[in-house]
């Protein structure tokens, strides 16, 4: 066990109220943090690469450099909060009970996938760990946060902590009107709403001073009835202490708040973004150096002399080979069946009636054909 | 010339010629997504070719007020999946801003482009085609050009029409289709198609990157010694209803082809117009060969999509009447 400081990690806007100035975290903790993020990171590369391959295709985006907001929350949440975030998702559905192998294989577009295949990159959901998914629509996952903290409320029996619902969205979706529009909604209704702003700097290739006025681009002031914290995005310490705090401020009752999680992508927006256009190399340079997430775990445990050097690089390499491992299971996962074409569409499952329907289905192999006549 | 680059031309001579002209959308000022509006900024000014935030309702919004003033606004959207956050501006403002202020203001200087259509490994949100919702909708025209040429005429066109245009860019074809484009000013006009192949035994109907596949379908008929029809609507709202009325009492059989789903796409309206103009005519059963209805999936885009081979069977399922 170690404490450690947090001082100058927060912000707040109209509370009275603030995260602590340091915490206490034991080495099976931070090993555990160091594990996840790192497996994040990995399983992020591993995404790059086989993107590269032509393995996987359509639109992909990354989360390395952003590892530390996800494990921080999951840490501060319990499975009965809600969570619904953008289509940067891989590492959310990983936390919420995911594994390597399942993300791996929606992206490959295989049958062993979270939809089979048949979203891809961001469509991942998780029904038991109250994951609310990704969503390719920027903002759009926002109001739909905010209909989640009613449920919880309304659920919640009179004076007892409600489950929170969380609605993670990047600095360039706070511009939609969306967000303006649930926001007055959850002040209203004092719903245990967090509005999680993971501010990265950039909305695709616009950096923040060009799509706010907001003074200093301060996501977490962005509300009047609202107030905000500020978390230092790339501590895990200050994530996990900070939405304790968010969370405690929510699910007892005092109504919504803003959170915003200050970050870097170091990936471009997506895969068809090399990400060194509008910004430049040494900003991503000095990012890595002085900023990043594993990096800093690494040093809380190595500075306490919980782990040394080389037992890091030990686990590291052990972990780089459980992804290698994953990726590769994932692949051989079977190829969706044709008729799934046609399920969920609605409630009742449409397979039949509509392969019916559809007399002939011509494939590009002719022999492969569907013929109901 | 490849269509991306015809755009950029079309833009660039309205903007040469149009001092009011203005583009912008997300990313816009850096040559955008599909690099339409590269080098647009550097030659029209910061003030003439901006970075919006990410806010499609506003956007839209904001080219409708622009226009209200006598303005000429060339929005983007960055992808037509997008256009849903601005529906309502589209629909319920620049639609109706002539006809609900008696005539007194309208929005006629707003063009909004959006790339459109499967690419092969979009999936959901970066592949739909959605010219249906708002052919439905009174007061928009909407316009979809099949390659280079088409695109710079139709977008200037467009540009330059007295009324809202939805300018919709078929992105597969962005890099794919090639042509000569002239260099000068021109213009195509608008609610008119063309009859791009000759034919006397089927009509085929289609627009915008359906019409690549439609080509091959007509190939693949044509090496079986079936004659088809080819026509480019182009422009679908208001859409050449005399052009494929004349050419289906000539051959009385018709398919029409859209990658949007099938029901509510916009074949239904062709397929009952023809119905009720042609109904002496007709041979066959009018064919719709479309998207399934289901959302665009991506791992089974290749089922989904109205391809040549099932566009080739509708033709000989007509001609087998
Ligand atoms: C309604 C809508 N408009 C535009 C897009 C295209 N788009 C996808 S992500 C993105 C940028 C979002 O930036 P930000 O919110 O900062 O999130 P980040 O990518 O940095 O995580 C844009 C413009 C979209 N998916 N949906
Ligand atoms: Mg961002």
């Amino acid at each position: 066990m170690a404490t450690f400081d947090l001082e100058g990690t927060f912000k707040t806007h109209n509370l009275d109220t603030a995260p602590p100035t340091s915490t206490e975290a034991t080495e099976e903790e931070l090993l555990d943090y160091f594990k996840t993020m790192y497996t994040m990171r990995r399983m992020e590369i591993t995404c790059d690469n086989e993107y590269k391959s032509r393995a996987i295709r359509g639109f992909c985006h990354l989360y390395d450099g952003q590892e530390a907001i996800a494990t921080g929350i999951n840490d501060a949440f319990t499975q009965e909060d809600s969570w619904i975030t953008s289509y940067r998702c891989h590492c959310v559905a990983l936390i919420r009970g995911g594994s390597v192998e399942k993300v791996l294989a929606e992206l490959f577009g295989l049958q062993n996938g979270y939809t089979k295949g048949k979203g891809g990159s961001m469509h991942f959901y998780n029904k038991e760990h109250n994951f609310y998914g990704g969503q390719g629509i920027v903002g759009a996952q926002v109001p739909v946060g905010v209909g989640l903290a009613f449920a919880n409320k309304y659920k919640t029996p009179e004076g007892e902590h409600m489950p929170v619902a969380l609605s993670a969205y990047g600095d360039g979706a706070a511009n939609q009107g969306q967000i303006w529009e649930a926001a007055n909604m959850a002040a209203l209704w004092k719903l245990p709403a967090i509005f999680c702003c993971e501010n990265n700097s950039y909305g695709m290739g616009t950096s923040v001073e060009r799509h706010t006025s907001n003074p200093d681009g301060d996501y977490y002031k962005m509300g009047n009835a609202i107030p905000g914290v500020k978390i230092d995005g790339m501590n895990v310490l200050s994530v996990r202490e900070g939405m304790k705090f968010v969370k405690e401020y929510c699910a007892s009752g005092n109504g919504p708040i803003y959170v915003e999680m200050n970050t870097y992508r170091y990936h471009g927006h997506s895969m068809s973004d090399p990400g060194t256009t509008y910004r430049s190399r040494d900003e991503i340079a000095a990012t890595r150096s002085a900023r990043d997430p594993i990096e800093f775990v690494k040093k809380c445990l190595i500075e306490n002399n919980m782990k040394d050097e080389a037992e890091l690089k030990e686990i590291e390499k052990s972990i780089r080979k459980e992804v290698q491992a994953a990726a590769k299971k994932a692949k051989s996962s079977p190829i969706p069946p044709m008729e799934e074409l046609y399920n969920y569409v609605y409630a009742e499952d449409g397979t039949k009636e509509k392969a019916e329907k559809q007399k002939f289905i011509r494939m590009p192999q002719y022999k492969n054909s569907v013929q109901n006549a | 010339m490849n269509l991306f680059t015809a755009i950029n031309e079309g833009m660039r001579t309205a903007m040469q010629t149009d001092p009011t002209a203005i583009t912008f959308g997300e990313d816009v000022a850096f040559g955008g997504v599909f690099r339409c509006s590269v080098g647009l900024r550097e030659e029209f000014g910061a003030d003439r070719v901006f970075n919006t935030p990410l806010c499609e309702q506003g956007i839209a919004g904001f080219g409708i007020g622009y226009a209200a003033m006598g303005g000429t606004a060339i929005a983007e959207i960055q992808f037509a999946d997008y256009i849903f956050p601005a529906f309502d501006q589209l629909v319920n403002e620049a639609a109706k801003f002539r006809y609900r202020s008696g005539n007194q203001w309208n929005c006629g200087g707003l063009t909004v482009r959006t790339p459109c259509g499967a690419v092969g490994h979009g999936g959901h949100y970066h592949s739909q085609s959605p010219e249906a919702y708002f052919t439905h909708t009174p007061g928009l025209k909407v316009v979809m050009p099949r390659g280079p040429v088409d695109a710079k005429g139709l977008l200037l066109a467009s540009i330059r029409s007295p009324d809202p245009v939805i300018f919709m860019e078929p992105k597969v074809l962005y890099r794919a289709a090639v042509e000569d484009v002239p260099d000068e000013d021109y213009e195509i006009e608008l609610g008119k198609g063309e009859i791009m192949r000759q034919g006397t035994d089927v009509t085929v109907v289609g627009w915008g990157g359906q019409l690549r596949v439609l080509e091959k379908a007509c190939d693949l008929a044509e090496q079986n010694g079936i004659s088809c029809e080819l026509i480019d609507l182009k422009t679908l709202a208001p859409w050449d209803v005399e052009i494929v009325t004349e050419s289906v009492m000539k051959t009385g059989k018709l398919v029409v082809s859209h990658e949007a789903p099938l029901t509510g796409g916009f074949a239904a309206e062709i397929s009952s117009t023809i119905q009720e103009e042609c109904f002496l005519s007709l041979e066959a059963p009018v064919q719709r060969v479309c998207g399934a209805d289901t959302p665009f999936p991506l791992v089974f885009e290749k089922y989904y999509v109205p391809d040549d081979l099932k566009n080739f069977e509708a033709i000989k399922k007509v001609m087998n009447y």
